[in-house]
């Protein structure tokens, strides 16, 4: 069902989702400012402010710090625009994705884990106490939200009976997989902030830690990191759209539009959701995710498997 | 011809930043060689037409090599390498040695007669081993469970500092463990 | 690609890793040395099933059971590398070798 797309979509996929980036920051901004008040009117001229300061960030001079590693660090902060690029690459558009292998599913999978490697290297690259800190928090953070999320994964992959992401979507033709695997949904939008570090799960980069894994990057380094943390967010939360949001089915509108409608609404309940939950601490997010969330979603995958299995 | 160029592109840097594992005076540079090495394998196990098992290669792999960088700057004791330093024993007998069987195993290879390639694949190799692990290999993947469930009981057993006499009093009459983080959402 | 150069290839790893476990004094880099040989039977076991016996599975199943003994080793020993060094502030095989008979 899902095609491939020509060849210049490769070429394209890091552009599309970078705008998409840029605007999804520029939503949060706009947020921003009208949370803090203001005129009528006033908060919309926040948009551009995340163009504004990626500028400001590519005139400014790179921070150097004594004895550190900057080559790892540099690896570190590259990885994860990269990890969110190619794990954007079996993204479907509408039907077509940039590829899509047979084992689309694990590929993301394994495509964002690679953040856990980025975000600590990046920590530890400076020499610097407070980042390295920032990095293992993240480390942390990361062993509480990838079981659940591995499950969830897995759930909507049994209820398709196939790896394939074309065929997760043509699975739900009839019903979306959110509808019947709630829990599964609900974890997949929790892990995906996680796996941004962002929103309440945004400890490693954290004002307690002083900016966490980001703390001593400056310039380009820091423009990188960040705006790779937004494509992070874009990919993980765009991709609850094919796996549990029924991808490109919808009444009317082309396979596109509502693959883009859908993204849209996911992202815009991400960002505006964030600002309603304060900062996670890690330990008190492991013992949730293991205690209640692990078996959770053992329950929904079995359910699932039932109902596969009857079929 | 292209998949010979992957070939090398891949078997290079695995065998290259697999050496350069015990080069690096850095921990965290000899951990992530080895993730590079490791990654390159997982690379060649998808050329080789599986590619779940790659993938699944290049994602425990990440993972675990994060959290081996962990450990090794835990427990070494010039964890950045800042320092210039050697922490081997015998290096020239287990250089002989690994030297020596290299040579008896490339000779094996080189030496024995392969037989040619026997059947074809099947459409999807995933479901195929899925239907051989729930079929004919049941009992290699009850055994693979077992012991990974055990691993999890035997490594937390071992890792723990407190045992229930820390928590609970010596006449483990305790009515509230006594942890340094008390758990649940009352905090 | 053919089958010897694959299984050449997973031999130099294996034998690396063989280096690194026999000599490295530190329980971790030592870890490593294991990580590096299992990634070379990986490799192997990949390539003898692509070129020898594709239509049988055991060759796959072989992978999943190297990849386990993969996460198993990792857990076990930084288990008891966490409990010597709780006890004894060591992590050198050359100082735990108490139990030597």
């Amino acid at each position: 069902m899902a095609d491939t797309a020509p060849v210049w979509a490769v070429v394209l996929l890091p552009f599309a989702l970078a705008a998409a980036a840029v605007l999804v920051a520029g939503f949060d901004a706009v947020l921003a400012a009208a949370a803090e008040g203001g005129r009528p009117g006033r908060p919309l001229r926040a948009a551009p402010a995340p163009l504004r300061a990626g500028l400001r960030l590519l005139g400014q001079q790179p921070r150097r710090t004594t004895a550190g590693d900057p080559w790892l660090g540099r690896i570190g902060i590259a990885l994860v625009p990269v990890a969110a690029v190619l794990a954007g690459a079996v993204l479907p558009w509408g039907f077509r994705a940039v590829t899509d292998p047979v084992v689309g599913v694990v590929w993301f999978n394994a495509m964002e884990a690679l953040a856990w490697a980025a975000v600590w290297l990046a920590g530890w690259g400076p020499n610097s106490a407070l980042s390295l800190v920032g990095g293992y928090r993240f480390l942390a953070q990361g062993l509480a939200y990838e079981l659940p999320h591995m499950l969830a994964l897995t759930t909507a992959a049994l209820g398709a009976e196939s790896l394939r992401v074309g065929e997760v979507v043509a699975g739900q033709r009839g019903l979306w997989f959110a509808v019947w695997m709630p829990v599964a949904f609900a974890v997949f939008l929790l892990s995906a902030l996680a796996m941004a570090f962002w929103g309440p799960f945004d400890h490693p980069l954290g004002r307690d830690a002083a900016g966490g894994a980001a703390a001593e990057y400056a310039g380009v380094d820091r423009l990188v990191l960040l705006a790779g943390r937004w494509l992070l967010l874009v990919v993980t939360a765009g991709f609850s759209v094919p796996l549990f949001l029924g991808g490109g089915h919808g009444p009317w509108l082309p396979a596109w539009a509502w693959t883009l409608l859908k993204t849209a609404a996911v992202l815009g309940l991400l960002v505006a959701g964030r600002r309603l939950l304060p900062t996670l601490r890690m330990e008190r997010y492991v013992e949730f995710a293991w205690t209640v969330l692990v078996p959770l979603t053992l329950l929904q995958a079995l359910a699932v498997a039932i109902v596969v299995l009857e079929r | 011809m292209p998949d010979d160029v992957v070939f090398w592109v891949l078997a290079v840097p695995a065998v290259a930043s697999g050496a350069m594992v015990f080069r690096y005076d850095s921990m965290a540079r000899a951990t992530y060689a080895l993730l590079l090495s490791l990654l390159c394998v997982g690379g060649l196990v998808i050329r080789l037409g599986l590619d779940y098992l790659g993938v699944v290669v290049i994602l425990m792999m990440t993972i675990e090599m994060a959290l081996m960088a962990v450990f090794m700057v835990m427990f070494m004791m010039n964890p950045a390498g800042l320092l210039p330093m050697s922490m081997v024993h015998n290096k020239r007998g287990a250089a002989a040695v690994s030297a020596a069987v290299f040579v008896l195993l490339a000779a094996g290879i080189v030496l024995a007669p392969w037989p040619g390639r026997r059947g074809k694949p099947d459409a999807d190799p995933t479901m195929a081993l899925g239907e051989s692990l729930m079929g004919p290999h049941m009992l290699t993947m009850m055994t693979l469970g077992l012991a990974l469930f055990t691993t999890i009981v035997a490594t937390v057993v071992l890792a723990t500092g407190r045992g229930r006499y820390d928590r609970f009093g010596d006449d483990l009459c305790a009515r509230r463990p006594a942890d340094p983080v008390r758990p649940g959402a009352r905090r | 690609m053919t089958l010897e150069p694959l299984l050449l290839v997973a031999a130099a790893l294996f034998c690396v890793g063989l280096f690194g476990a026999l000599s490295q004094q530190s329980v971790v880099m030592l870890m490593m040395g294991l990580e590096l040989m299992l990634g070379g039977v990986i490799l192997a076991a990949a390539a003898v099933w692509h070129f020898v016996a594709p239509a049988a599975t055991d060759g796959q199943v072989l992978v999943v059971l190297a990849v386990t003994v993969m996460a198993v080793e990792m857990a076990v020993g930084f288990a008891v590398v966490t409990a010597l060094f709780r006890t004894r502030e060591v992590d050198m095989t050359d100082d735990a070798a108490e139990l030597k008979g």
